[in-house]
């Protein structure tokens, strides 16, 4: 059994699960996961790798139905409402809910094509050039790159490839920003202004981020989830997950003795 | 520490990696070699008939009179309608297995057969050619039904080139897009497909490029070799590079030999066109993104 510890009154849910499963096929990536995600909150996803972060992760934005042998069970709620329901389009779920991936993955286009490409497809034309403007600004980009707007964004080294494509899906003003370890292909100096950048956009979103830093996960987070051979272990406010565990396994993990 | 026998394999290996590197040396130089002494033949026996009145005037009973032209002519025409009609359909066919179609056995089957056409020698498409455009659709002995023939020929080749393009795009700029609430079709025909395009263009050339130097199929539909006019309609008989060599060749005067070897100088020039058009093409379009 899990050990959920309570999230303060005052915290609103933004994203919620309810026995979550997910199958590969005939086997299991995620066995009943009862998550909740509060608005304006900083949640880390932590566990060894293959344990099924990236998974539920993707269970957030229905991109597991981009697979064609994942299958997703139990309920999914974003304010309340089934993320999973007959009448809900995936498309609009990913336009509401934001992800990062682990690689930096621009399009081979130039730096204002990658930001502008989202509001884009959603007809959102007018104003363009002050969204991406905006969404470059929110990334903490725009200083670097004002000037060459029209460079290919492969010219970016790849940590400001990677705050492109946080900007990328900034543009689209979503609700919620899905991060899967966004920091893991860049260097440490990369990496502070990625979580320095977490730290000011938990101001406007809620931020979901897989990280298997565990000092990571301590610094940028609010809350941290401990996922395990597909199972959520203990979950609760970052601080009590690192100092003061309730699961044996949590604190092996987060003391470094297995993972 | 490295020990003895650890430095005598390291040794042995590096014996054994420049061994190979030579052999492939010499393989690459072979190939380089024949393919320079091809040419050479062609350029040495083809430059003295090659000159401005050779690419001007049409062919003749007097080889010092007998030009390139409507040979040159019928192959401009006949690879401007290959590529308008196998282009496009090549291309549909290639996103739409590669990006829509469901992997059912009939789509695989589908996928199996068009790996089965681009096996298939150039003369059967002549017969389908005949049958199909010449005769059924009545486009006549024209340059129409040249050209359609040599669609047909090349569409497998577009489809398979097109499909390898598309594959080659990772599914990781998929996913962004997926990512920011793009539909499928937005996915595929503004990623996807714009990514692909410099080397569906590529492949698409290529296919034209084998396409100009085929002479089977096009004596099956009609094309002949002593014409002395150019088309000026889709309807019009025609001549083209290929045949017209074959048509010099088999005249038993010595001076058409050397026609032949210049008319071989202009399809080898063309074909290079086409290949420097593909490498230009794609390396503008990779400069724009
Ligand atoms: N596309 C897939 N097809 C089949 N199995 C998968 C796929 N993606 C992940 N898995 C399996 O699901 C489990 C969880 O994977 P994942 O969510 O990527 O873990 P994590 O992100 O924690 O490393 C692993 O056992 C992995 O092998
Ligand atoms: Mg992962």
């Amino acid at each position: 059994m899990a050990t959920i510890h309570p999230i303060p009154a005052g915290d609103v849910p933004a994203l919620q699960t309810e026995q979550l499963s997910v199958y590969y096929g005939s086997n299991p990536a995620l066995r009943g996961i009862d998550l909740t995600v509060p608005r304006n909150r900083v949640v880390a996803l932590i566990g060894p790798s293959g344990c099924g972060k990236s998974t539920l992760l993707r269970c957030f934005n229905r991109m597991n139905e981009l697979i064609p042998e994942a299958r997703v069970e139990g309920t999914v709620r974003f304010n309340g409402e089934d993320l999973y329901g007959e009448r809900v389009d995936p498309v609009n779920v990913r336009r509401r809910i934001g992800m990062v991936f682990q690689r930096p993955n621009p399009f081979p286009r130039s730096i204002f094509d990658n930001v502008a490409f989202g509001p884009r497809i959603n007809g959102n034309t007018t104003g363009l050039a002050q969204t991406v403007e905006r969404a470059l600004r929110q990334a903490a980009l725009w200083d670097e790159v004002r000037d060459r707007l029209n460079e290919s964004a492969y010219d970016l080294s790849v940590g400001q490839q990677q705050r492109l494509c946080i900007a990328r899906t900034l543009a689209v003003r979503p609700e919620i920003v899905l991060m899967d370890e966004p920091a893991s292909a860049l260097d440490p100096i990369a990496t502070q202004r990625i979580e320095e950048l977490i730290y000011e956009l938990k101001e406007d979103y809620s931020i979901l981020i897989v990280t298997h830093s565990l000092q990571q996960a301590a610094r940028v987070s609010d809350y941290t989830a401990f996922l395990y051979h597909g199972e959520l272990v203990e979950y609760g406010p970052t601080d009590l997950i690192f100092t003061n565990p309730v699961e044996e396994r949590t604190e092996a993990y987060v003391t470094g003795r297995f993972g | 520490m490295m020990g003895a026998r650890a430095a005598r394999r390291i040794r042995k290996r590096r014996r054994s990696g420049l061994a190979f590197g030579a052999v492939a040396g010499i393989a690459t130089a072979f190939g380089l070699l024949t393919l320079a002494l091809l040419i050479g033949a062609v350029v040495i026996e083809g430059a003295a008939a090659f000159d401005l009145q050779f690419l001007r005037s049409f062919t003749s009973r007097f080889p010092e009179r007998a030009g390139v032209r409507a040979g040159l002519a019928g192959t401009i025409w006949v690879s401007a309608i290959t590529a308008a009609s196998a282009f496009p359909v090549g291309v549909a066919a290639a996103i739409w297995l590669e990006e829509y179609a469901p992997d059912t056995w009939w789509s695989r089957l589908v996928q199996t057969n068009i790996q089965n056409l681009a096996g298939v020698p150039s003369i059967v498409y002549g017969v389908l050619g005949l049958a199909l455009f010449v005769r059924a659709m009545g486009a006549g002995r024209s340059v129409l039904a040249g050209g359609l023939t040599l669609g047909l020929l090349v569409l497998p080749i577009i489809v398979i080139s097109s499909r390898e393009a598309l594959r080659a795009v990772p599914d990781s700029l998929r996913e962004a897009a997926y990512a920011l609430g793009a539909t499928h079709g937005q996915v595929v025909f503004r990623q996807v497909v714009p990514a692909a395009f410099p080397g569906i263009l590529t492949g698409t050339i290529l296919a034209l490029a084998r396409a100009a130097g085929e002479a089977a199929p096009l004596i099956l539909v009609g094309a002949v070799g002593f014409i002395a006019f150019t088309p000026t309609g889709l309807g019009d008989p025609f001549t083209v590079l290929p045949l017209q060599i074959f048509d010099w060749v088999r005249n038993p005067q010595p001076e058409y030999r050397q026609l032949a070897a210049a008319a071989s100088l202009v399809l080898l020039i063309v074909l290079f066109v086409l290949n420097a058009t593909a490498i230009l093409l794609r390396n503008r379009w990779e400069l724009r993104r």
